[in-house]
């Protein structure tokens, strides 16, 4: 079953993910190869999306993910926080208000 | 006799003190509030002073002198909660015992956190108007500035009042007009976020407002580094944004104490709740309300207000042994003063984004999410209901706590 996206390219449904995907999309967002420091990212992303419904923010990424910020860019170009949800298959940070 | 131990003596703590003692016997219910200073102050306040419109000293009141009779005060920093034995540990080493504890200790200023915000040039040329010290500091630097590029920069939420750095813009672009300055001016309004704003509807209306006033908008900004001396903003992408007067809304996070007390807070020390009830998600006995909480609503007073509501009512269900009531809604409500003497007013919720229409009030209606001079009178008034209203824990005439749609114009479905 293909996977269904969003008009921004997100997951609707984290379920339909798995890791084959995540490398997928992940070079089709300009990401050639996922590494173990990639990896522990996007676990920490989904499973915090899993236990609390909402994605983590960069800064919150930054602090418990054990990837400082500075990497995080490095790994995930332009917007880490964004991307790095769109690779691990959970809808696009909402942002706090 | 039931212990109520209350930590911080600001906006929620305060307000909660007052509403549980009218509804409690002090005979059969004892209120402790503590807090580390005995000096409150009007936070929303700040916004003014850098202009010279408000004075520092106009702001602050001492907190004792806004607790009911019958209210303890007890003058001490609180180190941490051990939710196991019930008990606050003092900074001076007393150990307080609790029967109920509500978590009323708001958010802190973490500008250390972002590179070289507090290094050369911070209350020079770097500043922030989010506290007494710094709004004052500003003000100085203001008054003596002559022109060049005021950058205004939202380093990351959640913020206290997420709308102040834009009104903060608004007022600045006016008060630089009257001086006769604005032309040499320019102004850079600096976020992370995608827009102006994190609600949509509202987004719309404040860029609109913000492209009128020449302010110009940066997003998708992550501060990574400050430095004050050359005068330079860089994100985290390696985009640089030059100030001569840098305005910075600092990283917040909430009460240290809450980082050192076991299973209380999240990553960035805000207590865990239940969004309805204010109830720890640690303990049953232990309660949230204000800035102190991780709710997905905006940290406000008005906020901490509507929940001071809901949860008396919860409280007094606790010690009554009876089901809590899921009845906080995410109510906010925010006045956004936009220079020349006018304010929108928005009025939202958890699952209702600010609409346009007309606010049912007392003083007639309001006009919502546009710009009038009613709503700025508003936010004056707003002054004296703050400590006349609000702190003594009275219900606003006409204001419930859940959010009304009466007046409300609900939006066309996306598409449509
Ligand atoms: C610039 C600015 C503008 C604002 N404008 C508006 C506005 O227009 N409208 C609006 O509704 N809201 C506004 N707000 C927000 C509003 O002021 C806050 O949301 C509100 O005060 C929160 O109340 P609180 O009780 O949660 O926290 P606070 O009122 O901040 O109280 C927390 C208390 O806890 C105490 N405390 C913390 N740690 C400890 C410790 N370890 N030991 C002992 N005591 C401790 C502190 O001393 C403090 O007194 C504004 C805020 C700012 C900064």
């Amino acid at each position: 079953m293909p996977a269904t996206v969003d008009a921004e390219g997100f997951l609707t449904d984290p379920a339909q993910w798995d890791e084959g995907l995540a490398e997928e999309i992940a070079h089709e967002n300009g990401i050639p190869e996922l590494t173990p420091r990639h990896w522990q990212v996007l676990r920490y992303m989904r499973e915090t999306y899993l236990t609390t419904g909402s994605a983590p923010t960069i800064r919150t990424l930054g602090k418990a993910s054990g990837v400082p910020i500075k990497e995080l860019y490095e790994l995930f170009p332009k917007g880490p926080a964004k991307l790095a949800a769109k690779v691990a298959g959970i809808p696009k940070p909402r942002g706090c208000i | 006799m039931s212990r109520v131990v209350i930590l911080g003596g600001g906006t929620g703590g305060t307000l909660m003190a007052n509403r549980l003692r009218r509804r409690t016997d002090p005979a059969e219910v004892r209120i402790t509030v503590v807090d580390q200073d005995d000096r409150h102050v009007y936070q929303p306040g700040l916004l003014f002073v850098p202009f010279g419109l408000m004075e520092p000293g106009e702001l602050v009141r001492p907190r004792h002198r806004q607790l009911r009779p019958g209210v303890a005060f007890l003058r001490s920093a609180v180190d941490r909660v051990a939710l196991e034995d019930r008990a606050v540990h003092l900074a001076d080493g007393t150990l307080l015992p609790y029967d109920v504890l509500v978590v009323a200790s708001g958010a802190d200023l973490r500008p250390e956190e972002t590179e070289g915000l507090t290094g050369p040039g911070w209350g020079e040329r770097t500043f922030t108007f989010y506290s007494v010290e710094g709004a004052t500091a500003l003000a100085r630097a203001l008054g003596a500035f002559d022109g060049g590029r005021l950058v205004v920069d939202l380093v990351d939420m959640p913020i206290k009042c997420p709308v102040a750095p834009l009104e903060f813009a608004f007022l600045a672009d006016w008060h630089l007009t009257r001086r006769g300055i604005r032309r040499r001016t320019e102004i850079t309004y600096v976020t992370p976020l995608d827009s102006a704003f994190t609600k949509p509807t509202c987004a719309r209306a404040l860029s609109g407002l913000l492209t009128r006033k020449g302010v110009r908008l940066v997003t998708e900004f992550n501060a990574g580094e400050v430095d004050g001396r050359a005068g330079t903003l860089t994100s985290y992408d390696g985009r640089t944004v030059p100030f001569d007067l840098l305005v910075s809304v600092p990283l917040h996070a909430g009460a240290p104490f809450v980082g050192r007390s076991e299973g209380l807070g999240d990553e960035l020390d805000f207590v865990r709740v239940d969004p309805a009830t204010l109830q720890s998600r640690a303990r049953p006995e232990v309660f949230a309300i204000g800035d102190a909480t991780d709710v997905p609503t905006s940290k406000a007073g008005s906020v901490a207000h509507f929940q001071g509501e809901v949860l008396t009512e919860n409280v007094l269900r606790f010690l009554d042994g009876r089901p809590l009531e899921p009845g906080y809604d995410g109510h906010a409500n925010c006045f956004i003063e936009t220079g020349h003497r006018k304010a929108l007013l928005i009025d939202f919720n958890y699952d209702v984004e600010p609409l346009p229409g007309r606010f049912p009030g007392p003083v007639g209606p309001l006009p919502l999410l546009r710009e009038s001079r009613l709503n700025h009178a508003g936010k004056l008034a707003f002054t004296w209901m703050y400590w006349n209203v609000l702190l003594p824990g009275r219900d606003m005439p006409g204001i419930d706590a859940r959010m009304s749609m009466a007046g409300k114009r609900p939006l066309a479905p996306a598409g449509a």
